[in-house]
């Protein structure tokens, strides 16, 4: 990693001349809720003008950039009685901006999943060596939890990170090619005052957290609870609609649905995200519903976030974004049903509040 | 056995392929064959009840035939082209090498469809993936078989393991239940396995009808039939899930301990790879790190029977 410091002005102009001659994806406002704050999504944009930079968090992840909600998986084409399997990747070169901490950390557990197990997964492979990671830190929202989760710094996944320090960008390179575009640009290498100013802005950043979850052998209280009626209370809520799955930056479940083309001369494997708090989830064949209870799925999402990935990877899934929480049509958040159980054989009837703290 | 296994190093994502075109590995390599699947011409389909049939198939490459090769145990993907892929495990025996016979039971979209085929038809199978009964473990032991239903079809493999390699094992008891006569599969090799490889096979039905000769009742009132030497039994059981529970707590109550008792369990697969997680129980997923597991990572594993 090479540390170098840019000028805001100046890294506008890179910004601008890696925009305009790459397809690239920046949060940009695309409309305003029903409270009247601004909705923000990773869209392309054309020149540095149309870049929210001071964005709050977008409401989908940057995982669609590497998952698409829909992707063709492999195509049959038929000859008489005979057919032909082919495979081909479509990856174009894509340059993400803007990028926060927690996204690029989801990035980092998707590739320990995707890549690092038995059999990784070329498609997955294929986009995420063509894209250009961007970074940027910023200020912690009133619901972001990624301290708890320990993803609110990432040393590790993007090509540049930009910490904004007053009127520079302290910049960390993690790749040659981040490295050759910079050179057409006036940087310079940091000073005892930059780095100063940086450590002041990574304080800032780490007590600026209003929402915490207490984490602390999660797994095991997971697995002590796990007939706890606190599952059915929430679950009761859960409308399965699958909402947190999809904006989710690091859930990847999917299902493998198979179609003709119109003309019947081909047939189509596609692969679809998915949700395990859809109804059918755990059906198998001859109609038996692993999961047949609401709260059993709810469950299930909670044991995977927070349960399932720290035996196997020794981390939870979770990075504390709370996309899931903010998208929520129930009102369900991940820090309530987790302070919910911590709470439950402390006071089983009486835990509707938030914190633990207020009892 | 070959290793699918390809491990990329975090080092090796470094986005340096940014700006490049498609990736190199657009080509048939060896990681490729989790997608691609081995084309297999279906040379014989034997009707086994109404409900079941015995699909074998012959993978047609003759280099591909070679370099197929699974341990008892394992499971496929099936792929019918336009219609889907199912898991199904496979039945024969992993020393035949010219074909791969699977037993297939009419339940849902994919296997009703595969109910139309004739044979000549070609299917594309993927894998074999997942785990496999221990059997070089197993040897100098007891064997005891468990199956109900259907669960006959992945325990036919080790089975024909067992026989092929009889004088490893000692004593083999198969205990064998379904719902009526009608549905026991495999009937025409139940002589050979009694006569020639000396297993000591117990059938019983739930409903017996005028025909039937032998005992009715559930599963479990064979268990009265056998002696049990727990030191020295392994045991597999496959079934439907309520039967799980029944015969591994019998079998836990003997005394065998719980790391010798072996199960195969059923999930909705859609990948086989590790990678949909449709499959996933807890923290497991049944595609690679089941469908076999023994009993003791079961008992920990929540909701698994």
């Amino acid at each position: 990693m090479i540390y170098k410091v840019i000028s805001k002005k100046e890294f506008t102009g890179f910004i601008d001349a890696l925009v305009r001659s790459n397809s690239s994806f920046a949060p940009r406002q695309v409309d305003r809720d029903h409270h009247g704050n601004p909705v923000y999504q990773f869209q392309q944009v054309q020149s540095v003008d149309d870049i929210a930079f001071d964005y709050s968090a977008t409401a989908s992840s940057a995982k669609h950039f590497f998952l698409p909600f829909r992707e063709e998986l492999s195509r049959f084409l038929f000859h008489g009685n005979d057919w032909e399997q082919q495979i081909t990747y479509e990856a174009n070169p894509v340059v993400l901006i803007g990028l926060r901490a927690c996204d690029i950390s989801a990035l980092n557990i998707l590739d320990d999943v995707l890549l690092n197990g038995h059999f990784p997964s070329p498609y997955y492979l294929a986009r995420r060596k063509n894209t250009f990671v961007i970074g940027m830190d910023h200020l912690p929202l009133a619901d972001c939890f990624c301290k708890s989760m320990n993803h609110h710094t990432v040393t590790t996944g993007f090509n540049l990170f930009c910490s904004d320090i007053g009127d520079h960008y302290y910049l960390s390179i993690n790749s040659s090619k981040a490295f050759n575009f910079l050179r057409e640009f006036e940087t310079r290498d940091p000073n005892f005052d930059d780095n100063c100013m940086l450590v002041e802005r990574r304080k800032l950043i780490q007590n600026g957290f209003q929402t915490e979850i207490d984490v602390t052998a999660l797994p095991t209280i997971l697995d002590i609870e796990f007939d706890s009626p606190v599952w059915e209370k929430w679950g009761d809520k859960c409308l399965n609609c699958g909402t947190c799955a999809m904006v989710c930056p690091s859930c990847y479940c999917y299902s493998l649905t198979e179609s003709f083309t119109p003309n019947l001369k081909a047939a189509s494997r596609e692969k679809e995200l998915y949700s395990c708090n859809l109804v059918d989830f755990a059906v198998v064949a001859g109609g038996h519903n692993f999961r047949p209870k609401k709260g059993d799925r709810l469950k299930y999402r909670y044991y995977h976030q927070h349960r399932g990935f720290a035996e196997n990877a020794s981390q939870q899934i979770c990075v504390g974004c709370n996309r899931c929480g903010r998208a929520c049509l129930a009102g369900i958040n991940p820090k309530d049903v987790i302070n919910d159980l911590r709470m439950e054989k402390e006071s089983c009837v009486t835990c509707v509040s938030s914190s633990p703290r207020k009892i | 056995m070959r290793d699918l296994r390809f491990v990329i190093t975090p080092q090796d994502i470094n986005r340096e392929g940014f700006a490049s075109s498609v990736p190199d590995f657009n080509r048939r390599s060896e990681i490729m064959r989790t997608d691609m699947g081995y084309k297999c011409m279906v040379t014989n389909i034997v009707r086994l009840t109404e409900q079941e049939r015995l699909f074998q198939l012959h993978i047609i490459n003759p280099v591909e035939r070679a370099l197929f090769r699974f341990r008892p145990g394992q499971f496929l993907m099936l792929e019918l082209p336009g219609y889907g892929d199912v898991p199904i495990s496979i039945s024969s025996s992993s020393s035949n090498h010219e074909f791969l016979e699977l037993c297939i039971r009419k339940v849902g979209h994919v296997t009703s469809a595969l109910f139309t085929i004739g044979e000549g038809t070609r299917v594309a199978i993927r894998g074999p993936f997942g785990s496999a009964f221990p059997m070089d473990e197993m040897a100098g032991h007891n064997i005891l078989l468990i199956a109900g239903g259907l669960g006959i079809a992945p325990l036919r493999a080790p089975l024909s393991w067992i026989n092929e390699h009889r004088d490893r094992f000692l004593d083999v008891d198969l205990l064998y239940g379904t719902k009526e006569p009608a549905q026991l599969l495999f009937t025409w090799q139940f002589d050979e396995w009694k006569m020639i490889n000396h297993i000591r096979l117990h059938t019983i039905v739930e409903h017996g009808d005028a025909g039937w000769k032998g005992k009715s009742g559930m599963i479990t009132d064979l268990f009265n039939d056998i002696v049990i030497d727990t030191a020295r039994t392994y045991a597999i059981v496959c079934g439907p899930p309520v039967m799980f529970k029944i015969v591994c707590s019998w079998l836990d109550r003997l005394g065998i301990p719980m790391n010798r008792m072996f199960v195969s369990l059923e999930r909705r697969m859609h990948c086989g790879m590790g990678k949909c997680c449709r499959c996933m129980v807890g923290s497991t997923f049944t595609c690679i790190d089941g469908p076999v597991f023994d009993y003791w990572t079961v008992m920990n594993l929540k909701e698994a029977i």
